[in-house]
């Protein structure tokens, strides 16, 4: 199988992460011979999307602290002498300190499975109280069904209507790579079942009291297929750079979006909608009719700020706390401002800083609805594939599960020549590019990380009740103490096909001081309550209520100088895993600077030719003067249910 | 080129059309008039040939390709809207075709309103439509409300949706017969001020919203009456002024003149003979109306049409008697704003001067506190209301005429009140800044009236229902024209110093005032033409004129 490999390429991305996919699809774009490969089963990197029994998997390999030995040919033997190697990391290291809560009842008589799924699944589970349980939350997996299940997604979801753009994924059955993943003895399952009986209802219990609709664990596995976690938390700002690389290189066709419903703010113990569009400050219960007034007309300055430097100059040397509190704002109106609207706190930034932010989040209002913000529906896993797409299109060539040894390097000219892959096939190209996690201990010595802690729940209702329980949130939680770092918290709704019906998937997100748990925690009690018995005879509970908790830590690589790792030839090129912003400028950032250096003045994912242009001609039933590149501009300011990019307005029938 | 081709064959197909009027080419015509109105539905003779055309397959389809027909015509009229949704024709070919069927699917039409204004919550064609559709449907009118509800929520700034709820909002809250029509309960009124002041603060340069505030606090058309009758023994003549403006001997609106109870046919005429709509008319009396020898003579004018009536006394012995509504601020003017309860006004000027201190500079703001404070006590905010006209003039210096004449038409307002307060016939109009005269059918019993110092540039046509005019004084202004001066029975004195009549000719109306004996027309430019001594002279020979 390894034969049909073709053993030369122009540029071998190394990762199938956003900015890795963004300029394998660039590069492919623009004519290169691109070979994608990645040691995981799965698309994404640590920007991938998971079901649930997916991401038991994940954590299940994340937990485990054995090494992996590999049974590879030896690479060593097949450099030359005039050559050099650098060995490639075999394992990610990149997450840490995972913990698991399960709070749901837990079914213990019963073999579940997730429907749909291909593989037997244990339905073994932890207890309510054990922290370091995961091992045992995790159901054996083979690792067939991950990769299965995570290839057939851009298929699955994204409407193909021509095979011929169907992602291709060349997907090597390599016999060294199952033994990377089937280390099977954690099958049994390992907590102590008196200890699990404690707090968790009976199974008949809950058999017996269907209405009251409560969702058990055995339910959470059975429909596992719904939810599509992501490992990063990220938003698309609606005038983003993803967002214009999405419209302009017509990847926007592979993805659907939905915009996030409103802006939540935590305030005195309490979560309260934060008007921020000219139809929420009409339409809020909460402000009075002055405080309408001095919002409206803060926000209507900052949209321009830049035209009336009086207003500002004199405080520029003040933080942008500091500035509102100049300005005839309430204090509830300061807070959301500070913290929901320019989503900065207290002491971060400057009065300028704070301007720009809230300008760009007004800037973004109202493009595609009352928010500034996009979610893609099935996740933000789906974006890279999206690009990968894009790139399998124009010829680039898949391979997950591909492990790369190491980069083989011409001692001479200093540059890398050439990868050697788990087969020990050689293969040339002319660039290479490798995400940071690839990078075996060697090279990293000397790279400080950044971490990011995250954390991923399960809920049975959202955290702001209103009339529809479609929303997406977004809700900032201020840092309470100095040197803390402000958590964002973002609710989806089932309707963003990331959870099954009658739960809500929340992330937290902040920039990490200690373990996860420990950064979030705090903020997670404060608005989430356990799922325990006692509190489930009480009708009226006020906060929601936590099904299923996930903790973990994960590395920050993007704010790493590409001098700070040892010895790197000039043509192999880094790529950063996720870093902890909202927005994904970063990613496109980076990926637009490396794609020009790779190919200097070519242009960025120029919009592909649309076939349809080539066929269309006397349909004049069909007012879509389809050019490819016509940008859809949504400014009508009409939300609507599922944003996609590209034909903003389709009046059916 | 491909279009062109298509026009071509299309125009040559059309007058084929009409020559034969068999109707041969009948689908053919669908079919062409479809590929040029499929790429512009503007094209209203397209459409009509099309209406044509399904009227004369009406009669010849069977049922089942008549709703085939009707169905692809519904398909393609709205993929025509989808290229233009503001396109008259073809909005106007769909009332017209759901019209026609016997079992129209108002549901569809409904949805289909509610899908363009998603699109565009502003489209007033699609409104249009709608309220065609609701009203065939019979929607109720809460359902529609709640339409409007939704789509302000979603954006205020929507005259349609407020206009829609003007009209909506009094078919839900209908009054008691007795009360003013068209006007809403103090509970829903409440409702919507509180609503419409969210948009207003949220956005105060919407106009939306401030119309539709306006409508709500503006009340119903006053009731229509007689406001004066007069008569004058010596002119023999007959005066009355109406609440509005009327064309009497127009079919509609004919006056009855009962004289001690018994039918009079007059001829009535306008004061300045011009015999168009206006508030006031007049009609000479025979001398056996008039006559000394019964101790009083009664005048009843009956308004048939607008169901109202007014008797006056001339008794033995005087030269004129009169009937007249005592002008209260309420009644007499009608304000641009009033509501029964003064507190609702009350509370919404409070609302506006807060807003109004946060934006300073807005002027839908400035303009309603004024009309708040017009509504609420005219003469008691009258200072206030003058210093905001000043601050509104400043900020919105295009409409600085417009605000000096609705300043002009306040003060007015304000002298009369005064004046009845006083029970004169004087008034003082001087030193006000004036730039027009209004209201002049409320000064028929004025004798002497001051007009100096202000910046008129002419004495309206209107001035001719002063009947009772002797003296007037309108030196120093900027008059230019005299139409007004006209037809004045008693005027004996008048004086126009310091203006800017230019020729001679402007005098020609004082010609008709029998008893003008005194004209001053120092510091005006005709003072300098050539021979205009000998003009006066022969133009009013027993009037004293000064021109130096």
């Amino acid at each position: 199988m390894a034969d049909n490999l073709p053993s030369e390429f122009d540029v071998v991305v190394i990762g199938t992460g956003l900015p890795e996919s963004i300029i394998a699809a660039a590069c492919s774009r623009s004519g290169q011979r691109v070979l994608h490969v990645d040691s995981r089963s799965y698309y994404g990197g640590n920007w991938a999307s998971f079901s649930f029994s997916g991401l038991l998997s994940w954590l299940k390999e994340h937990q485990e602290n054995s090494d992996i030995v590999n049974e590879c040919p030896v690479w060593q033997e097949k450099i030359l002498e005039n050559e050099e190697a650098i060995a490639l990391s075999r394992k990610d290291k990149t997450i840490q300190h995972v913990e698991v809560f399960c709070y749901a009842s837990q079914d213990l008589h019963e073999d579940v499975e997730e429907a749909g799924a291909l593989q037997k699944n244990h339905a073994s589970v932890t207890s309510a109280n054990s922290t370091e349980a995961a091992d045992s939350a995790c159901p054996p997996t083979e690792d067939q069904s991950l990769s299965t299940a995570s290839c057939e997604i851009p298929t699955e979801h994204t409407p193909s209507s021509d095979p011929e753009s169907a992602l291709e994924v060349n997907d090597f059955e390599a016999t060294g790579e199952k033994e990377i993943h089937c280390d099977d003895k954690s099958s049994v399952p390992s907590t102590s079942e008196k200890e699990t009986s404690e707090n968790v209802p009976m199974a008949e219990e809950t058999a017996e009291q269907p209405k009251t609709n409560r969702i058990t664990y055995s339910q959470i596995i059975k429909e596992g297929r719904r939810f599509n976690i992501d490992l990063v938390s990220k938003l698309l700002y609606s005038r983003g750079l993803l967002i214009d690389l999405l419209i302009k290189s017509n990847v926007s066709r592979y993805a659907e979006f939905k915009n996030i419903t409103r802006i939540l703010a935590f305030r005195e113990g309490r979560v309260e909608q934060v008007p921020c569009s000219r139809a929420d400050v009409f339409n809020s219960k909460q402000l009075t009719m002055v405080e309408k007034r001095m919002l409206m007309k803060f926000l209507t300055f900052c949209m321009e700020y830049e035209e009336h430097p009086d207003e500002y100059k004199a405080y520029e040397e003040f933080t942008f706390s500091e500035y509102l509190k100049t300005q005839k704002l309430t204090p509830n109106l300061q807070y959301f401002v500070l913290h929901s609207i320019a989503m900065t706190s207290e002491t971060a930034s400057s009065t300028i800083d704070g301007l720009r932010a809230t300008k760009n989040f007004l800037h973004c209002l109202g493009r595609y609805g009352n928010t500034p913000f996009l979610f893609p529906l099935y996740g933000q896993g789906e974006l890279p594939q999206c690009f990968c797409r894009m790139c399998a299109v124009f010829g680039g060539i898949y391979c997950l599960r591909h492990l790369v040894q190491c980069l083989v390097v011409d001692k001479e000219s200093g540059k890398c020549k050439a990868i050697i892959d788990q087969f020990g096939q050689r293969i040339i190209s002319k660039h290479f590019l490798v995400e940071d996690s690839y990078f075996s201990e060697n090279t990293c010595s000397h790279v400080q990380y950044r971490q990011i802690s995250r954390a991923v729940l399960i809920t049975d209702r959202s955290v702001l009740k209103t009339d529809s329980d479609q929303q997406i949130s977004i809700l900032t939680v201020p840092a309470e103490e100095p040197g803390a770092f402000a958590v964002r918290v973002i609710e989806l709704c089932s309707s963003t096909m990331t959870c099954m019906k009658g739960t809500y998937l929340v992330h937290l997100t902040c920039t990490s001081s200690k373990t996860a748990r420990e950064d979030l925690e705090p903020v997670v009690q404060k608005l989430f309550t356990p799922y325990t018995e006692k509190e489930i005879e009480n009708e009226e509970v006020e906060k929601p209520r936590l099904l299923w908790a996930l903790y973990f830590n994960m590395r920050d690589s993007s704010d790493v100088s590409r001098n700070s790792y040892n010895d790197l030839p000039s043509n192999v090129y880094v790529c950063s895993g996720p870093d902890c912003a909202l927005g994904n400028d970063n990613a496109v950032k980076q990926a637009e600077a490396l794609f020009q250096q790779i190919c200097p003045n070519e242009d960025f994912c120029p919009p592909p030719p649309n076939p349809e242009d080539i066929i269309l001609d006397g349909d004049s039933l069909q007012p879509e003067a389809s050019e490819s590149s016509a940008i859809p501009e949504a400014n009508s300011e009409t939300p609507r249910e599922s944003t996609n990019l590209r034909n903003p307005e389709e009046p059916s029938e | 080129g491909q279009e062109l081709r298509l026009r071509v064959r299309l125009l040559g197909s059309i007058s084929a059309f009409y020559q034969r009027q068999a109707g041969e080419l009948d689908e053919s015509v669908l079919e062409l008039t479809s590929q040029i109105l499929g790429a512009n539905p503007d094209f209203a003779t397209l459409w009509n040939c099309r209406r044509e055309v399904l009227q004369r397959l009406e009669v010849q389809k069977s049922p089942e390709e008549l709703a085939a027909l009707v169905k692809a015509e519904l398909g393609f009229l709205e993929s025509c809207l989808r290229v233009n949704p503001k396109s008259y024709g073809t909005w106007h070919h769909r009332c017209w075709l759901l019209g026609r069927l016997p079992e129209a699917n108002w549901a569809r039409e409904l949805e289909l309103c509610a899908r363009f204004l998603e699109v565009d919550e502003r489209n007033f064609h699609c409104w249009d439509y709608r309220r065609f559709v609701a009203a065939q449907a019979a929607v109720p009118p809460a359902e529609e409300l709640a339409f409007t509800d939704s789509l302000i929520t979603r954006n205020f700034s929507n005259y349609s949706s407020w206009h829609y709820r003007s009209c909506l909002l009094p078919q839900l809250h209908p009054q008691p017969d007795s009360g003013p029509q068209g006007r809403l309960p103090e509970d829903v009124l409440l409702k919507e001020l509180e609503l419409v002041q969210n948009a207003f603060f949220t956005d105060p340069n919407d106009q939306s919203a401030w119309f539709y505030h306006r409508w709500l606090l503006g009340r119903a058309d006053p009731q229509d009456a007689l406001h004066c009758l007069h008569v004058s023994r010596d002119e023999a003549c007959l005066t009355v002024s109406f609440s509005r403006p009327l064309l009497v001997g127009s079919r509609t609106e004919t006056l009855l003149l009962l004289v001690d109870e018994s039918p009079l046919a007059v001829a009535w005429r306008t004061p300045d003979g011009r015999n168009r709509p206006s508030h006031v008319w007049l009609c000479d009396l025979p001398a056996t109306s008039l006559n000394d020898q019964l101790p009083q003579h009664t005048f009843r004018v009956i308004w048939t049409a607008g169901g109202a009536q007014k008797e006056c006394v001339l008794l033995k012995g005087r030269q004129e008697g009169w009937c007249r509504d005592s002008a209260t601020d309420e009644q007499l003017f009608r304000c641009e704003l009033s509501v029964e309860k003064s507190t609702v006004l009350q509370s919404e000027l409070e609302s506006c001067k807060e807003l109004q201190e946060l934006e300073p500079e807005n002027k839908w703001c400035l303009l309603t506190i004024i009309l708040l404070m017009r509504a609420l006590d005219p003469l008691q905010y009258e200072k206030e209301t003058l210093q905001y006209f000043q601050t509104l003039k400043a900020v919105d210096p295009m409409r600085a005429a417009y605000l000096d004449d609705l300043r002009s038409k306040f003060l007015l307002e304000n002298s009369v009140l005064k004046m009845e307060y006083a029970e004169v016939r004087v008034l003082h109009l001087g030193h006000k800044d004036l730039t027009v005269l209004c209201h002049l059918e409320q000064l028929l019993l004025i004798t002497h009236l001051d007009l100096s110092h202000n910046r008129l540039r002419a004495l309206p046509p209107a001035l001719a229902a002063l009947r009772c005019l002797e003296v007037l004084q309108a030196n120093d202004n900027t008059i230019e024209s005299l139409d007004g001066v006209t037809n004045l029975p008693r005027l004996q004195e008048l004086f126009l110093c310091n203006n800017r009549l230019q020729q001679p000719a402007v005098l020609q109306p004082l010609a008709s005032c029998p008893r003008l004996v005194l004209l001053n027309l120092q510091g005006n430019p005709l003072c300098q033409a050539v021979g205009i001594s000998e003009h006066l002279a022969e133009l009013l020979p027993s009037v004293r004129s000064s021109l130096t």
